[in-house]
This record gives structure tokens, C-alpha cells and sequence, in this order.
């Protein structure tokens, strides 16, 4: 496209020539920032002497100020430096890793195989990778279990909008909160009532099959709580509130943990290296045949579906 | 350069993931990115880790008809630590999402560069302010 | 096996950078999603299936739900605090 050309002058050639002589700023008009109700810049000189040390406005300007813009460009080269010097590092020592999938390697130690063959009669679980976690580690599933729920008293800290204190945010959140409603409900209702309780009897198989079969707490707990989020999405929070409303939830949660908590210290005090204690491996491969695993599966399955339930309604509506 | 590059495909691309989702962190000024940043990171270790434990030719470690020995099933110690991860992972993006929520509701922009600079404004009104107070007058 | 290795890698791959760079934020949560999604995939081919389930049902269920929920509190907070300049800065 020559220069005579009338399309020209709107034209990327047009603004790239222009912005290279300096007289198009891309990002003039562009940014949503407010003006400054600063005073004339000549009252400001007088103000200057008694402000602390206070810099010009246009430094907060993001386009206009050239030195920000070049740190900018400085960053950019710098994050890109990093970057590629961390993946050429790192590419040098995997290519010194053994090989992938060779027996060999160091790490498939006696620990692996301490697990692998004591596991069964020791667990009781067919799932070793499940035995491994609420047998052997269950103190660490224990913490792990403790950090969802400090994230959930995080998000509760966040986003909770208190009716007593502030009335008017509460209301103005479940205006905001209409604007979550489907606005076809028909549709939706069908479909959850076909599929909650589908969902639902999914999560409680993965579960309870957590030592059986691969699963667990975890990925059970999570369809169950996308269970229970579907059913408030289609239905909305007076239906959900008569079963799944903020005192059931903490109670759940609370009531979970502890008794995890204590299931865990029973055994360590009883379970562990011969000392005599009623809890029995059981039958492999029977429903109730993991010893505590089940009851600690449902209790990991029911703190990881209330962490997801309140996350999803602290997000949307910030109360129950 | 080791011989172990041209099988190593799990951990060449968790090495590539988790670089590009540092470059992500670093240079992605929206928030949202940022967060996505950070989970592919987090997959990017996972994946490492898991491929560390697969051994070839060697079954998921579920005992299957009662073969106990050693032999016949992959690494668990991996899976597991992964298996938690996963789940710490989601909880540690459901506390930076509530975060950037509460930052949009104050400085309704979803631009880091931008709510850094509101934040440098607003100091500087503030000192400005507070000198015009032990001054005479503030500024209109 | 590798040849399925590979392609799954390669996806999980441009998955992500293409999550980077994509314009708009719910476009990048697909991806995100997607890419969680061949994730469970890979689990399934290191022979873990717990974690398959675990990232299938975490990865891609919730995390990509709260995204879609904080997004669309961003753009409830946007229209319900300044209803009347519709900005588009922000690109959701």
C-alpha cells in the first residue's frame, strides 16, 4: 500500500511509521485511570515545599512515564533471560535422569517395595496408593486435610458478607446475586434433577471404594460437593438452605475432622508395631475391609465436598 | 547431554511446562493469568513426579488376584504425594481467586500494573493531603 | 505408546501457551480446562489411576467452576458498581 494510497493515513503501516517517530502513543485514551484532582501545576510547585516527598503526578500515568516503560522492556528481556537459562538447565539434568520407566532407577527402593508387599495384610487395602495414604501417612492426610480448611476460613475471611454488621452490602450481594440466577430455571432443573443424583451416588461410590478400587476421598468428596453445587444452581439457596444451609456445613466439617483426628491418635497409641488393638485389617477386598481407611475416606470425602460447596457459595453470594 | 534426553518426554515437558508458567507469573500482568500461571506450574511438578515413579511394563499399584511381590506393580510413593498436591494445588487457587475478587471489588481492574499504580496514587494523596492539612488549605 | 506419549505431551504443551496468550480471560480458563483434562489422560498412561480421578474431578470440575464463578463476580461487581460506563478493559 504506496503512501498516496487514501487508505493510508488509518492504516497499521501509517500508525507504526507515526509511532516510531513518536508522535502516536498507543496507549493515550486507552487506560481507564481517573484524572488527577490535582490543583494547576504552579499551586502545586507552592504545596511542594510543605508535602512530603511526593512525586510529579504523571509518574502514575503507566504509559506516559519513559522510565517505567523502560523497566518494562528491561523486565521483559530479564523474565525471558530467566526463563530460558532455568529450561536449559533444567533440560541438561533430566537429560542426566535414568531413563523413563527403567526399574533400576534409585528411587524404586526398598520403601516401594516395603510398601507394595507388607501393604495388603497390614492395610487391609486392595489400593496400596490409598493404604499408603490413610495408613501409613494418615497424619499427613491429616494435615492436608486441615489445609483445606484453613482455605476455606480464608475465602469465609474474604469474601464473607455478614448480615448483622452490614445490611446494606448483604443486600446489594444478593442483588448481585440475581444476576446469577438462570434465567431459564425449567431447563436447568431437569437436567440437575437427572443429574444430581446421579452425581451424588457416584461421589459416594468413589468414596467408599477408596481402598478398592482407585479413587478415595479426595475425588469423591469432589464430585459429591459438584453435586451439591449443581443441585444450588438449578434449585437456588431456599431449597438448598432447608439441607445444606451454614451450620450443617461447619458442623460436617468440624465434626469430620475430628473425629479423623481422633480415629488417627487411637491407632497411633494402639495400631502400630504389635501393641493390640480392635481394629482388624478385615477381609481384603470387602467394603469394610480397610480397617479405619473407610471411615477416614468418608471423613477426607466429606471436608473436601463442604470446602468445595462453601467455596462456590462464599464466591457467588458471600453467605449461605 | 545425557543419553536419557531422547526417552525423558514427562520430564522434558514438565521442564517446558513449568517454564512456561513462570513466564506466565512474570510477565502476565492480569491476575487471572497469573493464577493459571501458578496451576500449570503445579502440574508441571506433578508430572515429574508421577513419571518418576511409572515403571515399564508394570501394572497400576492395585493388587490385583494376589500377587503381593514387588515385581509386578509401578512405584506408589509418588502417586500419593501427587495425590494430595492435586488437592492442595485447587485450595490454594480458590484463596488467590477470593484475593483477586476482593482486589477487583476495591480497584475495579483486573491489571496488576494498574492497581499498583491506583496504590502509588493514592499514597500520594494521601502525604499530599496530609501536608495541605499542615499547610494552608488543600488542593481544590 | 511413546507416539500417544508424545502427542499427549505436545498438546499439554501448546494447552498451555495457548492459555497464555489467548485475549480473553474465559477463553484461557477453557484451555485451562482442556488442559487439565489431557493431564488426567497422562495419569491414566503412567498407570496412576488415582490421580486420574483425582485430576479429572479437581482439575478441570473445580477449579475451572471457580474460575467461571469469579469471573462472573467480576463482571456482576463491574455492572452492578458502574452500570453506566460499560468498560472494556477488562476482556471476560
Amino acid at each position: 500500500m504506496s503512501r498516496e494510497d487514501p487508505r493510508y493515513a488509518g492504516s497499521r503501516w501509517d500508525k507504526l511509521a507515526r509511532w516510531r517517530r513518536g508522535e502516536y502513543d498507543p496507549t493515550a485514551g486507552r487506560l481507564e485511570l481517573r484524572e488527577p484532582d490535582f490543583a494547576p501545576r504552579d499551586e502545586l510547585q507552592k504545596l511542594r515545599k510543605y508535602a512530603a516527598q511526593t512525586e510529579r503526578d504523571d509518574r502514575y500515568e503507566l504509559g506516559l512515564d519513559t522510565r517505567l516503560r523502560g523497566f518494562r522492556r528491561v523486565y521483559l528481556a530479564a523474565a525471558g533471560l530467566l526463563a530460558v537459562f532455568l529450561a536449559a538447565l533444567l533440560l541438561v539434568t533430566v537429560s542426566w535422569l535414568p531413563q523413563f520407566g527403567d526399574y533400576t532407577a534409585p528411587e524404586h527402593n526398598e520403601v516401594a517395595r516395603r510398601y507394595i508387599e507388607q501393604g495388603l495384610e497390614e492395610t487391609g487395602a486392595v489400593n496400596i496408593v490409598a493404604g499408603m495414604i490413610l495408613d501409613y501417612r494418615a497424619f499427613d492426610t491429616f494435615g492436608e486435610s486441615c489445609v483445606l480448611f484453613i482455605a476455606v476460613c480464608c475465602v469465609l475471611m474474604l469474601l464473607r458478607v455478614d448480615k448483622e454488621e452490614d445490611p446494606h452490602s448483604m443486600a446489594a450481594e444478593d442483588m448481585s446475586d440475581r444476576y446469577f440466577e438462570p434465567h431459564r430455571e425449567v431447563i436447568l432443573q431437569m437436567a440437575a434433577r437427572v443429574l444430581v443424583p446421579v452425581s451424588l451416588v457416584l461421589g459416594i461410590y468413589v468414596v467408599l471404594n477408596g481402598h478398592i478400587s482407585p479413587g478415595g476421598g479426595f475425588s469423591g468428596g469432589a464430585i459429591i460437593g459438584t453435586g451439591l453445587v449443581l443441585y444450588l444452581t438449578a434449585f437456588g439457596f431456599e431449597r438448598t438452605g432447608r439441607f445444606m444451609n451454614e451450620t450443617t456445613v461447619k458442623l460436617l466439617t468440624v465434626s469430620a475432622l475430628t473425629f479423623y483426628c481422633f480415629a488417627k491418635s487411637y491407632s497411633f497409641y494402639t495400631g502400630a508395631n504389635h501393641l493390640s488393638s480392635f481394629i482388624t485389617p478385615g477381609v481384603p477386598g470387602a467394603i469394610l475391609s480397610g480397617g479405619l481407611i473407610v471411615y477416614l475416606n468418608i471423613c477426607v470425602g466429606v471436608v473436601v465436598a463442604c470446602t468445595m460447596y462453601c467455596f462456590y457459595v462464599m464466591f457467588r453470594k458471600g453467605g449461605f | 547431554m545425557g543419553s536419557s534426553i531422547l526417552t525423558n518426554f514427562e520430564e522434558i515437558a514438565s521442564v517446558l511446562l513449568f517454564v512456561i508458567g513462570m513466564i506466565d507469573l512474570l510477565v502476565q500482568p492480569n491476575l487471572v493469568k497469573k493464577i493459571i500461571g501458578l496451576d500449570i506450574m503445579d502440574s508441571a511438578v506433578y508430572l515429574f513426579l508421577a513419571a518418576k515413579g511409572y515403571i515399564a511394563g508394570r501394572a497400576a499399584p492395585i493388587v490385583t488376584d494376589g500377587i503381593l511381590d514387588a515385581a509386578h506393580y509401578i512405584n506408589p510413593i509418588p502417586a500419593g504425594l501427587v495425590l494430595t498436591g492435586i488437592v492442595v494445588s485447587v485450595s490454594v487457587s480458590a484463596v488467590m481467586m477470593a484475593l483477586t475478587i476482593c482486589l477487583y471489588r476495591e480497584y475495579h481492574t483486573l491489571n496488576l500494573d494498574e492497581i499498583m499504580m491506583l496504590l502509588r496514587r493514592r499514597e500520594a494523596d494521601e502525604t499530599l493531603r496530609l501536608s495541605g492539612r499542615n499547610g494552608e488549605g488543600t488542593p481544590s | 505408546m511413546t507416539a500417544l506419549r508424545i502427542i499427549l505431551l505436545s498438546s499439554l504443551i501448546v494447552c498451555a501457551v495457548a492459555a497464555s496468550f489467548s485475549k480473553r480471560l474465559l477463553t484461557s480458563v477453557v484451555i485451562y480446562m482442556a488442559f487439565s483434562l489431557v493431564m488426567a489422560v497422562i495419569w491414566l498412561i503412567l498407570e496412576s489411576p488415582d490421580l486420574a480421578i483425582t485430576e479429572a474431578a479437581v482439575g478441570a470440575g473445580v477449579t475451572g467452576m471457580l474460575f467461571y464463578i469469579m469471573l462472573k463476580k467480576i463482571r456482576s461487581i463491574q455492572t452492578t458498581a458502574r452500570p453506566d460506563d460499560d468498560r472494556d478493559g477488562e476482556q471476560d
